[in-house]
This record gives structure tokens, C-alpha cells and sequence, in this order.
């Protein structure tokens, strides 16, 4: 191997692949920033078809929803906090309900898009091209935002996933933890999202 | 270990052998320098690849009526010109192909922050290109929407949308994060004692580039996707019929492809400040002012979108608003050319190719920014918009300016990255054909464009015959003098007479370095100056 | 190492800061079902911020990071609200 990338690879620089992760979650805050963009617009044209789709949303399931991930989130962070502290029982227990938590928010995610396609309503679904506008706009912004936060985290219970078995294989250790400080960066980042998605999709009153 | 070390002798990074040969060694490659070549050369392949569709219209404009193809054809020959030149040629242009190359060279650094990282931004663009190419062949037919996929009809043309604009997804994406690696690199890899205002403009103007790049890029990608959403499920975002605003989708594009006109030129501006003071021998005037105009260009481009929907219905309101913002950007971009101007003033001017093509950007560039200071003004917009008018104006500021930079910067960068020289005289006598050609090919556009040529049109009336005609002309002078030029290029790239370590006498960093650099960079710890263009 | 420069934040506190986050989620759903007419979105959103900020500085340590980065987030939150009342001079009076 050569000199080169045997240089770059023993100069690790958490720093900057941490600078790195923030940029990239600048990123997509802006990619659902776009989107927000869109609901503000919509919700201004149609303010009284949002309430009344919002209402047809279980606000139950959604406070759960906010409760797991805000929770997901503080074990994340107590995952970071036994990293540093060496307590790799506790690293991997921290890990292990977050990803739990993960799992409850898309089974409830589940039940309730379901429900919804049960009642035919979804993308491109004969109903939805029924519904009058303001109805058709908001659960088309629902189901692609949401679709999209879902995505967002299956992609960080992915990097879960993997920081899990690397804590395991003890190659995230106290003194090299920044892929996981790194997921859960992104991890509190879908929670960030949907800070806002809460109240915006299901507490129009 | 390795053959190269600290004392060993030196060995280019054109020559080094690493764990991969060859052909993989450039496919596989990390190192900063190789990966900006693999960028130059599919970025030159595309170009030229867009400069055939080009002359196929300006064929197509020789005559009114139907000359060469039909008005479907016409169609989708200026939509993939656009994409190919926009998307792949170039947004990427320079930062990818000279930022990669001397960004970390003019920081004192051995590498970007990200060098794997680096290597899959150009994987994802091979990818991106991949997918738009075929978008042509594929069943459906190439996509006719022009480059801008406006609304509604983008959503319903039977054309191969979807694939096209997931590939702009693509390339978007290679874009954030080449963007994303610059920054890192800026704040982390200076080597010890290069302070923010210790840098060359380059540097500082790659930096304003990369956060317009990783900021407004996201908002495309988005958009594009609520376009596939819309041609897949009709969400009706954009779709009046289902309560959508076609609006609101010029707005989301031109929240990205505004800012997207700084991402070119930019890094263009910052290659100028480079040549200047080298052929002048002096001190750029005005260091700071240049410096943080850079950052106000990329600051206040975020906020001046609208000016491209001046007749599409927007409120009053907004049109007096997004004009007087658009007046307001144009102040840093004339600080820069003022700031050129006078660092001309009474240095040691020494004309050589790099010094002409810069005096032709600066040139090309004012006719470009004050046509767009015409646009920016809502009054005369009305009167223009959508005429071979504004096809002058963007064709001055992207071609004029970005392209004669990129052509200024690999004539003053080839020594330096190939170590070999190239014949100028042929580079002389292809950059007079190129100017001649194209502002014969593009002037006349302007008057036509007053007169009512509307763009995107394969057929005009017979009184536009005469300026139609010259504009053919100088088209094919034009690709005459590109001919000449890539020629020089490359017969100087493979054949020239070694180049001397700094052939120009420039003072920033590349030049204290072996031509070609080494594979990291500097084998002695670089000098840092305290400033970079220290000319005495 | 000097590699790690991430401030430990002690069990206590992360617990904390999640009892306020979820009696602000509390405060939410409850003032939704009140008539508050046009300031029931500006609540609900002025406490959306401060949820957020609250996770931005204690759960992802912004805290504890530098001034530079700090102020880069700031700036990316003021982009978008720029952007956002920008598109609004346009459909706020059409
Ligand atoms: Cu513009």
C-alpha cells in the first residue's frame, strides 16, 4: 500500500468527520425545508380543508410517535455518554432501545398509513383524485412527508445497526466513537423533523 | 513501504504507482490531483458532446422553417444541450476538475478532508451522467422540456422526464458533496499559520461556491422529487387542476438555480483573481474586499430568485422586491471587476495566453453583467423575457465568463499539472478565433432579441435572416477556435517541453512546488506566507 | 486523545432535558384544543423552536461546540426563514 492513503488513514481527524455530519444535516434540513416551504404555502390557501384533514389523523398515535422518538433521542445521547465513560454494557443497551424505540414509531407509522390506504386513501388512488383540493394537497403533503421522515429513519436505524455490532467487535471504544456521535447526530436530526411534523400535520385545530 | 518519503527523491503523482494499476489507479484513485483529471476529462467529453448539439441549432437557425430536423427534434436538442452544459459541464466545471486540483494545494494541504469520499462525488457523477444519456434512448423518447422542467409541462409530456430529472438528482448530490468536502477541508487542512485571510482568493472563493453548492442543492433535489411524486401519483403540488401552483415550482427551481449561476461563476471570478496578479506582478488590489464579495455573492444570490418569473404572475410586490435585491448583488460582482482593473494599474503586465483569456472573461463578463442588470429591472424585462435576448445574456455570463475562465485557468494551470508547455502562439491564435467567434455568435442575438425573436423557437421570421445568419457564422468560427485550442492543449499536455516549476512567477503555493506536484503535494513543509500575493 | 473533544453530559441531565422536551409535547397537544384562532399556529410553533433548540444544544452537544459552529447553524435556520418569508411577499399579495 502506498504512502498516501497509509498518511490519511493514521491522521484520523474526528473533527472534521464531524463538521462533515453537520454539514450534511444542513443538508437535509433543507431538502424537508423545501417541503415545509410547500406546506406553509398550501396551508395558507387552505386553511379550513387542513384542519379538517388533520382531524381525520388519531392524534394518540402521533403524541405516542413524538414520545418514542424524543425518548429514542435521549438514549442516543446516554449511548454517546457511556461510549465516553467506557461502559460498553451500558453503550449497547442505550443502542439497543433506540433501535427499539425506531421500531415501535414504524409499526405505529404502519398501522396508521394502513388505515388510510385501507380506506383507499393514497397516493394516486382513485379517492384521493376525488377529494376536493385543499384535502387532496394535504394528504398528499402528509403522506410524502411523512414517507419521507420514515425513510430518514430507516436510514438511521441503519447506521444504528452498525454502530451497534461495532461497539460489540469493540471497534467504537472511548477513544474512537465518532461514527456513533455521528448516527446519533442524525438520529436526533429525524427527531428534529419531526418536532415540527407533529404539530403541523396533526394538531391543526 | 513506498518510494515516496520525506528524503527519497520525488515522484509525480502522474508516475506514482499505488496499490491499483493501471486503468484502476485512476478509477480507484484518492489522491485530489488524479480525481480532478477524471472530472476534466468527462467533463471536456460532455462539453464537447454540447457543442455539437449547439451547432446542430445554430444549423437548424441557418434558414426560417424547417432546415435540418423538425420542431419536436429542435425540442429535445436544446433541452439535452442544456442539461449536458448546465448539469454536467458547467456546475461542476470548475470547482471539481481546478478546485480539486488546487484547493488543497493553495491551503498548504496534502489532500481534501474526505479523499474517499472525494472519489465516490465522481463515481455519482459518472452514475448521474449515465442516467442522463439515458434518458435520450430510452422508449418514451428524450425529454423536450428545456433545462428547466417547468411545470405543468414537465408533468405531463409523455417524454422521459422522470429519468432526466433523476439524474439532475443525481449529479445534485455528487455536487453537495464535493461541496461538503471543500468546507471541511477549508476549516481543517490549513497548514499551520494560514490564517481565513491568509489564503489565496481561490480558496475563498471555492469556500462561498461549496456552501451555495450544499445549501441550494437540497432544495432542487427536492423539488425534482415532488415532480416524479407528480408524474407518478399526482400529487398536485404543481397541478392547478388539483389545487397545485405551477408557480410554486419556478420558485422551489429558482431557489436552487439562481444561486446555481454563482456555483459557476464563483470559482470562475476566483480563477481570475489568481491570473491577474501573476501576469501583473502585484499585489491584487484590495485583498479583503475580494475576499468577503465572495461570501456577499453567495449570501444575497439565495434571495434574488424571483427575478426569473417576472411575467409568470407573480404578486407586485415581489417583483419590485426580488429587483431591487437583484441590483443589490450586482454590487459585489463589480467590486471584483473593479478590484482587477486596478490591479492592472501600472504593474509588470506580461501577456501570455492565461493573461489574454482572463482580459477576454473580464471583457465578456461586463457585457454579460450589465445585459443582466437589463433583465434584473422589471420594466425592460417585460419587454425581453424569453426572447434570444436573455439567451445572450446567460450565454455571456456561462460561456463568456465561466467557460473563457475554465479556458483561462487550464491554460495557466496545464504546466503545473501535466509538466509539460504548451505552443503560445497557437494558444494565441485559437483564443482571437474563439473571441471573434463568440461574440459574432452571440451579439447579434441581443439585437434580435429586442426586435422579438422569441428562444426555444426552430423557426423565425425572415427579417431575423440576416443577424440569424451572421450568429451561424459564428458559431462555426467558434468551434473552429475550440479546436485549435484543445489541440494546442493536448498536443503541449502529451508532447510539450518540460515546464519549469512556476513558469508565470506566481507567489501562491502550487508554484513552490515540482511541476508536476508530487503525490502529497509538499515533501518539505510549504512556507506560509502572510499574504499570498507577495510580489515585490 | 486529543481526537475526542465531545463534552460528556452526564445521565442526569439528558434525563432532564427530556422531562422538559416532553412537557413541552404535553403543552402542544393540550393548547391545540384551545381557541386561540390565529395564534394557535404561532404557539404551536414558537414551541416547536424551543423544542428544537432545546435537542440542538443539549442532545447534540451544540452546547458545548464552537462559536463557528454554532453560529453555522443559526445562519442555516436563517436561510430558510428568509426563503420562506421571501416566497410569502409573492403569494401574501398576489
Ligand atoms: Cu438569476
Amino acid at each position: 500500500m502506498s504512502q498516501h492513503t497509509a498518511h490519511i488513514e493514521e491522521h484520523r481527524d474526528d473533527e472534521a468527520s464531524k463538521l462533515g455530519m453537520w454539514l450534511f444535516i444542513f443538508t437535509e434540513l433543507l431538502l424537508f425545508g423545501g417541503l415545509f416551504l410547500v406546506y406553509s404555502i398550501f396551508r395558507m390557501q387552505y386553511p379550513v380543508e387542513f384542519r379538517e384533514c388533520s382531524l381525520e389523523l388519531s392524534v394518540t398515535i402521533g403524541a405516542i410517535n413524538t414520545v418514542v422518538l424524543l425518548f429514542s433521542s435521549m438514549t442516543v445521547a446516554m449511548s454517546m455518554t457511556a461510549i465516553q465513560k467506557n461502559d460498553m454494557k451500558k453503550a449497547l443497551l442505550y443502542i439497543g432501545v433506540t433501535l427499539f424505540c425506531a421500531a415501535i414509531f414504524l409499526v405505529n407509522k404502519y398501522f396508521e398509513w394502513s388505515g388510510k390506504f385501507h380506506h383507499g386513501l393514497y397516493p394516486g388512488s382513485e379517492l384521493m383524485t376525488h377529494l376536493d383540493r385543499g384535502h387532496h394537497l394535504y394528504f398528499s403533503l402528509y403522506f410524502f412527508m411523512t414517507g419521507l421522515h420514515a425513510l430518514h429513519i430507516i436510514i438511521g436505524m441503519t447506521l444504528l445497526f452498525v454502530c451497534y455490532f461495532k461497539v460489540r467487535k469493540n471497534t467504537i471504544h472511548s477513544q474512537d466513537y465518532v461514527l456513533l456521535e455521528n448516527s446519533a447526530l442524525y438520529w436526533h436530526l429525524v427527531d428534529l423533523i419531526w418536532i415540527f411534523l407533529f404539530p403541523l400535520m396533526y394538531l391543526i385545530s | 513501504m513506498s518510494n515516496v518519503s520525506a528524503n527519497s527523491e520525488y515522484v509525480s503523482y502522474l508516475d506514482h504507482q499505488g496499490k491499483y494499476k493501471g486503468i484502476m489507479s485512476w478509477i480507484m484513485a484518492t489522491d485530489h490531483k488524479r480525481i480532478a483529471l477524471l472530472y476534466m476529462y468527462s467533463i471536456m467529453t460532455f462539453f464537447i458532446i454540447g457543442v455539437v448539439l449547439g451547432i446542430m441549432m445554430k444549423l437548424e437557425m441557418l434558414t426560417p422553417g424547417e432546415t435540418i430536423m423538425k420542431a419536436k427534434m429542435y425540442n429535445s436538442v436544446f433541452t439535452l444541450h442544456g442539461i449536458l452544459m448546465i448539469f454536467m459541464v458547467v456546475i461542476p466545471g470548475l470547482s471539481a476538475v481546478f478546485g480539486n486540483f488546487f484547493l488543497p494545494i493553495h491551503i498548504g494541504a496534502k489532500d481534501v478532508s474526505f479523499p474517499k469520499l472525494n472519489r465516490f462525488s465522481w463515481w455519482i457523477f459518472v452514475v448521474g451522467s449515465i442516467m442522463a444519456v439515458l434518458s435520450q434512448v430510452l422508449k418514451d423518447g428524450p425529454p423536450d422540456t428545456g433545462w428547466t422542467f417547468y411545470a405543468p409541462y414537465s408533468t405531463t409530456t409523455s417524454s422521459n422526464v422522470i429519468m432526466a430529472t433523476a439524474a439532475a438528482f443525481v449529479l445534485g448530490f455528487s455536487s453537495i458533496l464535493t461541496g461538503l468536502n471543500f468546507i471541511v477541508t477549508i476549516h481543517q487542512l490549513r497548514a499551520p499559520g494560514m490564517k481565513f485571510f491568509n489564503m489565496p482568493l481561490f480558496p475563498w472563493a471555492l469556500y462561498a461556491t461549496a456552501w451555495i453548492q450544499l445549501l441550494a442543492t437540497p432544495v432542487i433535489g427536492i423539488t425534482l422529487l415532488m415532480l416524479i411524486a407528480e408524474r407518478a401519483f399526482h400529487i398536485g403540488f404543481f397541478d392547478p387542476a388539483l389545487g397545485g401552483d405551477p408557480l410554486l415550482f419556478q420558485h422551489l427551481f429558482w431557489i436552487y438555480s439562481h444561486p446555481a449561476v454563482y456555483v459557476m461563476m464563483l470559482p470562475a471570478m476566483g480563477v481570475i483573481t489568481e491570473i491577474i496578479p501573476t501576469f501583473c506582478q502585484r499585489q491584487i488590489y484590495g485583498y479583503k474586499a475580494v475576499a468577503v464579495s465572495s461570501l456577499a455573492i453567495a449570501g444575497v444570490g439565495f434571495l434574488v430568485w424571483g427575478h426569473h418569473m417576472y411575467t409568470s404572475g407573480m404578486s407586485d410586490t415581489a417583483r419590485w422586491f426580488f429587483s431591487l435585491l437583484t441590483f443589490i448583488v450586482a454590487v459585489p460582482s463589480a467590486i471584483k471587476v473593479f478590484n482587477w482593473i486596478t490591479t492592472m494599474y501600472k504593474g509588470s503586465i506580461d501577456v501570455k495566453p492565461p493573461f489574454l483569456y482572463a482580459l477576454a472573461f473580464i471583457f465578456l463578463f461586463i457585457i454579460g453583467g450589465t445585459t443582466g442588470l437589463l433583465l434584473g429591472s422589471v420594466a425592460t424585462n417585460v419587454q425581453v423575457h424569453d426572447t434570444s435576448f436573455v439567451v445572450a445574456h446567460f450565454h455571456y455570463i456561462i460561456f463568456g465568463g465561466m467557460g473563457f475562465a475554465f479556458f483561462a485557468a487550464i491554460h495557466y494551470w496545464l504546466p503545473k499539472m501535466y509538466g509539460k508547455m504548451y505552443d503560445f502562439k497557437m494558444a494565441n491564435i485559437g483564443l482571437v478565433i474563439n473571441f471573434i467567434g463568440f461574440n459574432l455568435l452571440y451579439f447579434p442575438q441581443f439585437i434580435i432579441g429586442i426586435q422579438g425573436m422569441p428562444r426555444r423557437y426552430f423557426d423565425y421570421p425572415a427579417k431575423f435572416q440576416p443577424a440569424q445568419l451572421v450568429s451561424s457564422i459564428g458559431g462555426f468560427i467558434l468551434v473552429t477556435g475550440l479546436i485549435i485550442m484543445i489541440y494546442t492543449l493536448v498536443k503541449g499536455a502529451r508532447k510539450g517541453a518540460p515546464a519549469p516549476a512556476n513558469p508565470w512567477r506566481g507567489s501562491t503555493l502550487e508554484w513552490q512546488i515540482p511541476s508536476p506536484p508530487s503525490v502529497e503535494n509538499f515533501d518539505e513543509e510549504p512556507v506560509i506566507k502572510e499574504n499570498p500575493y507577495d510580489y515585490k | 486523545m486529543a481526537n475526542n473533544t465531545t463534552h460528556t453530559i452526564e445521565y442526569q441531565s439528558l434525563s432532564k432535558t427530556l422531562l422538559i422536551l416532553l412537557f413541552l409535547t404535553f403543552v402542544t397537544i393540550s393548547i391545540a384544543s384551545v381557541q386561540l384562532g390565529a395564534f394557535t399556529l404561532a404557539v404551536a410553533l414558537l414551541i416547536a423552536c424551543v423544542k428544537s433548540f432545546i435537542v440542538l444544544s443539549h442532545f447534540m452537544h451544540l452546547k458545548y461546540e464552537s462559536l463557528l459552529l454554532r453560529i453555522l447553524v443559526a445562519m442555516v435556520f436563517v436561510l430558510f426563514a428568509l426563503i420562506v418569508a421571501i416566497t410569502f411577499i409573492d403569494y401574501a399579495f398576489r
